[in-house]
């Protein structure tokens, strides 16, 4: 199979983020790790790489601080890599990423393309879909098990609360994978040694933007969220502190 | 319709997803400000008895979408059946719960549509002749207010998902005393050619079942460990700290998906939905999708090292610092409160 895993770059979980001069985004000085569904995209990947063949290939959008994901995926299995690379594609809405990626591929004829259900920053959930819908192709989302078979794909979808549902479908296809589908590996020496020499293929802003519409949606205010409770922080050392707390939680919440 | 805010209820098997009375609830308040009505739809087959439930609302109408191929839910038969729907009636607003299955046709339906979906809001109001959304960003670092480009009081299909559990659903409005909106039955568009995903049955692991391993809504206390337990081994903390106080081990996702802790453990929206008398939260960050399923506990208390984690945000009481040291110490103090 030939595989697509888009994967995007984001703030570090443990970041302490600050807004932008325009309070629309946050600054760029932060430090950056994949997006946590889009690791275990790849994952899924190589995994079927290695089960039946072909290639994987990870497609991400960003600037030239982007990069480091995909050579991280490349140091992990990857054997190509596609990098749109421009600060403007970190502006634009769920669908004219979908349409910036449909561009940069046009001609590759994937089998699957794989992406994380939803990113950590914007948190749409949206952009994997619309890739399908864009490329015209089935897609199925919040996947927890792909099982190749002779005439597509055998899928295990999660649903809410405890529920699964199997599903088939035709390839190509989208796949949203959700966090937890396997064991994410770690790159070895001699894997990240190999990426340095993989080929990561640029994509230019001005190769796809004959392709975008007008963003239809946009961030007007980026703040701290309003606070909906007075939380009582209690501090000092840790014996101290713990005293304290049970006090709270014996006199004034009253639920010890 | 261009006055109507158009609410896209959900079912599956005949039954209608409690989350659908949310959106209507939602729908009700914005409708106060925008002065537009509310109508509902529902897609499927043989939808008398969830229709009904709808229509007990104060909805204007309630439309039965149906016909056979949508007797199982799959994203072309939806998508298919919902654009021509929406292409005739062109609502100002469309309003979806943020489900797993919303999430898996809307942004479609959005673009087959040439529209734009504002998807996972916790809120949205009316300001200025002008829609904004709020949503969480940043795993709920930040707030966001969202808007639709060129907005204009005309427009039409704008179309926006709303997070489960943002406004409450036994808050939507019944219609006047003895009455009920009106259920128009129409009949659904079907493509051509056959939906290209074939489902199967919904079902529950059968071990979960099995095992009725733990039912974390029972109980009165419950300490939950997201990523900042670092290492499996360090759930003993925990551990003793639920043991003094006859709760239960709870974990965030990414605990589970590590299989440190079994699925049936797990809180947050892919998981159980607790509300116990008190909740502890040692070292979760508080990601909207953990926040979802605990929100609603009594007292809710927060230990991490961030003091910036979103956790504060909706904790009675927290404490900053390394959980490693806090929760012996508070292990110890309880023992000692309780003997």
């Amino acid at each position: 199979m030939k595989i697509l895993v888009c994967i995007k770059q984001v703030p570090q979980k443990d970041a302490p983020l600050k807004l932008n001069d325009s309070a629309t985004w946050i600054r760029d000085d932060v430090s950056w790790e994949v997006n946590e569904p889009d690791a275990y995209a790849l994952e899924e990947a190589l995994r079927q790489k290695e089960k039946h063949g072909g290639e994987v290939i990870v497609l991400t959008a960003g600037p030239a601080r982007a990069q480091q994901v995909l050579r991280e995926a490349l140091a992990k299995g990857a054997t190509g890599a596609i990098h749109l690379e421009d600060e403007k594609f970190v502006h634009l809405d769920s669908a004219n990423t979908a349409r910036a990626i449909a561009a940069s591929i046009e001609g590759e004829n994937f089998d699957l393309i794989v992406t994380g259900l939803q990113s950590d920053d914007y948190g749409a959930a949206q952009t994997g879909v619309l890739l399908a819908e864009i490329l015209g192709i089935p897609h199925a989302t919040i996947i927890i098990g792909i099982e190749k078979t002779d005439t597509g794909l055998h899928l295990k979808r999660e649903l809410e609360a405890g529920h699964y549902q199997y599903i088939d479908l035709p390839t190509p296809a989208v796949l949203t994978i959700q966090s937890g589908i396997n064991k994410l590996r770690y790159a070895t020496l001699i894997g990240i040694k190999q990426a340095k020499t993989k080929p990561v293929r640029k994509v230019a802003w001005a190769e796809v933007e004959g392709r975008l519409s007008k963003n239809l949606q946009q961030i007007e205010r980026l703040y701290i969220p309003h606070k909906q409770k007075q939380t009582r922080l209690i501090d000092g050392p840790p014996a101290e502190a713990a005293k304290k707390l049970v006090e709270y939680l014996r006199n004034d919440a009253r639920v010890i | 319709m261009a006055d109507t805010i158009l609410v896209v209820a959900e079912q599956r098997e005949g039954r209608l997803n409690r989350v659908s009375f949310e959106t209507i609830a939602a729908a009700q308040s914005l409708a106060k400000d925008t002065g537009w009505s509310i109508e509902a739809v529902l897609a499927g087959d043989n939808l008398s008895a969830p229709a009904a439930e709808l229509a007990s609302k104060a909805v204007a109408r309630v439309h039965a979408l149906e016909a056979p191929a949508l007797a199982a839910y799959t994203s072309d038969a939806y998508v298919h059946a919902l654009k021509a729907f929406l292409a005739e009636k062109q609502p100002a607003l469309v309003l979806f719960p943020h489900t797993y299955q919303v999430r898996d046709f809307a942004p479609r339906l959005a673009l087959a549509l040439d529209r734009a979906l504002i998807s996972d809001a916790t809120g949205c109001r009316f300001e200025n002749g002008k829609l904004l959304f709020t949503r969480q960003m940043f795993q709920g670092k930040f707030s966001a207010d969202v808007s639709f480009a060129d907005d204009t009081p005309s427009a039409t299909l704008r179309m926006a998902t709303l997070q489960i559990g943002a406004y409450r659903g036994d808050e939507a409005q019944a219609g006047p005393e003895n009455t009920t909106a009106p259920v128009e039955h129409v009949t659904a568009a079907v493509a051509n050619t056959p939906p290209r995903v074939t489902p199967h049955e919904v079902f529950q692991e059968s071990g979960q079942e099995a095992k009725q391993a733990v039912d974390l809504s029972q109980a009165e206390v419950i300490v939950a460990v997201g990523r900042g337990i670092k290492e499996q081994k360090n759930l003993a903390l925990a551990e003793a700290l639920a043991q003094v106080l006859h709760g239960e081990v709870a974990a965030s996702r990414p605990i589970c998906d590590n299989g440190w802790l079994p699925l049936d453990r797990q809180i947050g929206s892919s998981g159980q939905t607790v509300a116990p008398k008190l909740y502890f939260a040692l070292g979760i960050s508080g990601a909207i999708q953990h926040i979802v399923g605990m929100k609603g506990s009594r007292t809710i208390v927060a230990i991490n090292k961030d003091a910036e984690a979103p956790i504060f945000e909706i904790a009675d009481v927290g404490i900053v610092g390394n959980l490693f040291d806090i929760v012996p110490a508070l292990t110890e103090e309880i023992k000692k409160a309780t003997a």
